[in-house]
C-alpha cells in the first residue's frame, strides 16, 4: 500500500518537476531573452503571457519593457558666460531591442553606466555652449520685470532689457539638443532614449551669494524709485495746491473788481445824471455839506463884519 | 500602495529557473509518514487553492486582472472571481483616491523622511532660476489620480518618482519663463500653466495618471533678500502715503480758499449794491431838491448858506468877528490859549 503510493508518487513529482521548469511568465511590465548554453534563441519574447522552454538547458532572461528612469549626477558646468551653475538631469529610456540589450550591456547596472557616460556629457557640452538665459528661459516671452504703478519711460526699461533677455534657444530646444545628440549613441545598445530634461537649474554657492547680492542692490534701487516718485507725486499735488490757491483768490478778487466796477460805474454814471442839471447848484450843496462835516471845534474862524452872517451885526441896513 | 506589483518582478528575476519552493513541498509531500495524511493535506492544499479564486474589491479600487502575466480584464468594486493562485493575479489600483506629492517643503504629517538631511533637499527642490535671473522660493503640490489603471501598472516602471522628477522639471521651465515679480504675484497663473504642461508630459509618457490640481504654496524670495523686498514695499507704502498727505493738504486748503474767495465776491456785491443804492438816494435827493431849487434859486441858496452857517458855527472853537474897516486885528489874539484848549 505505501510502496504503491510512493512509486505512483514518483513520476508524478517528476512530471512536476519538469513541467514547473519549463513554464515561465512573462508580466506585461517584462521582455524575455531566451539563450542555450550563452547563445541565443529565437525572437525575443515580448508579449506577455505563458511560455515554455526547454528546462535545464534553455535559459530566460527577463528584461523591463516599459518606461525606466536615469537620473543624472548634479554637477557644476560653467556656461558660455563663465557662471557656475548646478544642473541635474534625469532622463527616460527604454529596453527597445532586448537581445542587442543582452549582447552589449547585459544587466541594468551596466546600462546606467551607460547612460551616464553618454547623457552626462551631451548635457555638459550642451550647457557649456549657451549663456545662461538659454538654459533657464525657455522662450522670449514679455515679463513683467518691474513693480505695477512704474509708467514713466516704459519704453526706455524695455529697451534696456531687451539684449539682456533675448532668447534665441530657450530651454526645450537645448534639451532637445542633448536628446539628438545622446539618442544614436544608445541605439547601439538597444536602448531607446526617449527624452532627456533639466530637472533643476541653480547658482553654487559662491555665485549664488553675489546674485543675492546683486537682487538686493536691484530693490533696493527699486524701493529708492518708489520713494523719490512719491516724493515727487506730493510735491506736484503741492504745486497744484498753491497754483488753485492763487487762481481761486485771484479770480474772486478779479470778480470783486470788476462788481464794484460796475457799481461805481453806475453810481458815476446816477451823480452825473442828477446833478449834471445844475453844476453849480451841486457844487453849492455839495460845498455846504462839507463844511458842515468838516468843520469842527478845533477850527477857529475870524470872520469880517463884511460876510454874509455879520453884515447886520454893523448896522441892519447894507451898503451895497 | 500598489508598487507592491514590484517586487512580484524582482522575485522573477530571481528564481530564474525552476522554482525552489515547489521542490520543497514536493519533498514534504513524501516524507509525511501519517495514515491518510496525504490526503488531509490535498485536501487543505485545494481548499487554500480554491479560495485564492475569490478576492475583493475596495470602493475606491479596481483590481487589474493578469493571467499569467498578460493583462485580461479590470474588475470594478465588490467581489470577484478569478482562476486561483498561479494562474491569474490581481493587482488593486485605487483609482478614485487623490495622491499627494509634496515639493520644496514638508508637511508636518508625513513623517517618513530624516528632518536632516532634508532641510537641505527641500531647499534645494524650491529655489529656481526666474527669468531675469533671479532666485525664487516656489513650493507647491501636486494632486493626482490614477486615470488609466493599466497605463498606471504597465506602462512605467516608478510612476511616483517620474512624477516627482517631471514635476520639478515642468515648474521650473514655467518659473524661468517669468520673472521674479511674477513668481511673487501671479501663483495661480503658473499653477495653471505648470499643470497643463506636467499634464501633457504625463500623457506623452502614458503614466495614466490625471494631475487634479497643482496648488502653489507661498512663494518668495530666499531668505537673505527678503528684507531688501519687504523694503519695496515699504517704499510703496511710503510712496503713497505721501501722496495721501499731499492729497490732504490740498483737500485742506482748496475748499478754505474757495470759501474765502466767495467772501471776497460777496462782500464786492455787497458794496456794489451799498454803492449803487447810495447813488441813487443821492441822485434822488437831488433831485427833489432841485426841483424846489428852481422855483426860488436866490432865496433858498440863502436859506441853505445861513443853514449850514448855523449848524457850523456853534461846533466850532474861536470865533473872531472884525470890523471890515479894521486892519488890524492882532492884538485880539490869543495864541498861547488855542494850545491851551487843544489840551
Amino acid at each position: 500500500m505505501k510502496n504503491k503510493s510512493i512509486i505512483l508518487l514518483i513520476p508524478v513529482a517528476i512530471i512536476a518537476v519538469l513541467a514547473f521548469s519549463s513554464a515561465y511568465t512573462i508580466d506585461e511590465t517584462e521582455q524575455v531573452v531566451v539563450t542555450q548554453f550563452g547563445k541565443v534563441i529565437g525572437n525575443p519574447k515580448i508579449e506577455p503571457g505563458l511560455y515554455f522552454r526547454v528546462p535545464f538547458i534553455q535559459k530566460v532572461t527577463y528584461f523591463p519593457k516599459n518606461l525606466l528612469e536615469w537620473d543624472g549626477d548634479p554637477g557644476q558646468i560653467p556656461t558660455l558666460e563663465k557662471t557656475y551653475i548646478w544642473v541635474d538631469s534625469f532622463a527616460r529610456w527604454k529596453i527597445v531591442e532586448p537581445i542587442k540589450f543582452f549582447q552589449t550591456v547585459g544587466n541594468m547596472p551596466n546600462a546606467l553606466n551607460r547612460l551616464d557616460d553618454i547623457i552626462d556629457p551631451a548635457v555638459r557640452n550642451f550647457v557649456t555652449s549657451y549663456p545662461l538665459i538659454e538654459t533657464v528661459r525657455n522662450s522670449n516671452r514679455f515679463m513683467d520685470t518691474f513693480e505695477i504703478g512704474i509708467h514713466d519711460n516704459m519704453e526706455k526699461a524695455a529697451q534696456a532689457k531687451k539684449p539682456r533677455f533675448d532668447v534665441r534657444t530657450g530651454r526645450e530646444k537645448i534639451t532637445h539638443g542633448i536628446l539628438q545628440q545622446a539618442r544614436p549613441k544608445l541605439e547601439p545598445f538597444g536602448i531607446e532614449l526617449v527624452d532627456v530634461k533639466i530637472k533643476r537649474i541653480n547658482y553654487v554657492e559662491r555665485v549664488r551669494q553675489s546674485v543675492y547680492d546683486r537682487m538686493i542692490a536691484e530693490r533696493k534701487q527699486i524701493a529708492e524709485k518708489f520713494r523719490s516718485e512719491g516724493k515727487g507725486e506730493a510735491e506736484k499735488i503741492l504745486g497744484e495746491k498753491e497754483r488753485d490757491l492763487k487762481r481761486i483768490t485771484s479770480e474772486a478778487y478779479r470778480k470783486a473788481q470788476e462788481v464794484k466796477g460796475q457799481a461805481d460805474a453806475e453810481a458815476t454814471r446816477l451823480y452825473a445824471e442828477a446833478f449834471g442839471l445844475d453844476p453849480d447848484f451841486y457844487s453849492f450843496t455839495k460845498t455846504m455839506e462839507v463844511y458842515d462835516e468838516a468843520l469842527d471845534k478845533t477850527a477857529s474862524i475870524v470872520l469880517s463884519t463884511d460876510s454874509e452872517l455879520f453884515k447886520y451885526m454893523k448896522s441892519y441896513t447894507v451898503q451895497p | 500602495m500598489a508598487w507592491d506589483w514590484e517586487k512580484l518582478n524582482q522575485q522573477h528575476q530571481q528564481k530564474g529557473g525552476i522554482p525552489p519552493q515547489m521542490d520543497d513541498f514536493l519533498k514534504q509531500i513524501k516524507k509525511i509518514k501519517l495514515p491518510g495524511g496525504p490526503i488531509i493535506i490535498i485536501a487543505i492544499v485545494a481548499i487554500l487553492f480554491l479560495a485564492s479564486a475569490v478576492y475583493k474589491v475596495e470602493v475606491e479600487e479596481v483590481g487589474v486582472i493578469q493571467r499569467f502575466g498578460k493583462y485580461v480584464r479590470t474588475s470594478q468594486p465588490g467581489l470577484n472571481f478569478k482562476l486561483p493562485v498561479g494562474i491569474e493575479k490581481v493587482t488593486k489600483v485605487k483609482v478614485r483616491r487623490v495622491y499627494k506629492e509634496e515639493f520644496g517643503f514638508q508637511s508636518i504629517t508625513e513623517p517618513d523622511r530624516s528632518r536632516f538631511s532634508a532641510e537641505s533637499e527641500f531647499a534645494n527642490q524650491s529655489l529656481m532660476l526666474t527669468g531675469d535671473l533671479n532666485v525664487g522660493v516656489v513650493p507647491w503640490i501636486v494632486q493626482y489620480r490614477i486615470k488609466d489603471p493599466y497605463d498606471f501598472l504597465f506602462k512605467v516602471r516608478d510612476v511616483r518618482r517620474l512624477l516627482r522628477d517631471m514635476s520639478e522639471a515642468t515648474m521650473r521651465l514655467v518659473v524661468g519663463d517669468r520673472s521674479i515679480n511674477e513668481v511673487i504675484s501671479k501663483r495661480e497663473e503658473i499653477a495653471i500653466e505648470a499643470r497643463e504642461v506636467l499634464q501633457k508630459e504625463l500623457d506623452h509618457a502614458e503614466t495614466g495618471i490625471t494631475i487634479q490640481t497643482v496648488e502653489m504654496k507661498k512663494t518668495n524670495v530666499p531668505e537673505p533678500v527678503q528684507p531688501s523686498f519687504n523694503e519695496v514695499n515699504e517704499a510703496v507704502q511710503e510712496k503713497e502715503q505721501m501722496i495721501y498727505q499731499a492729497r490732504e493738504d490740498y483737500n485742506k486748503a482748496i475748499p478754505a480758499a474757495k470759501g474765502e474767495a466767495e467772501r471776497t465776491i460777496q462782500q464786492a456785491r455787497g458794496y456794489a449794491l451799498d454803492r449803487v443804492n447810495r447813488a441813487k438816494g443821492d441822485a434822488a435827493r437831488f433831485n427833489a431838491m432841485y426841483k424846489e431849487y428852481v422855483k426860488a434859486k436866490d432865496v433858498t441858496k440863502r436859506r441853505l448858506y445861513l443853514e449850514m452857517l448855523k449848524d457850523v458855527i456853534p461846533k466850532m472853537g474861536e470865533k473872531y468877528i472884525i470890523d471890515a474897516n479894521q486892519s488890524n486885528f492882532l492884538p485880539l489874539l490869543n495864541i498861547g490859549k488855542e494850545t491851551g484848549i487843544s489840551k
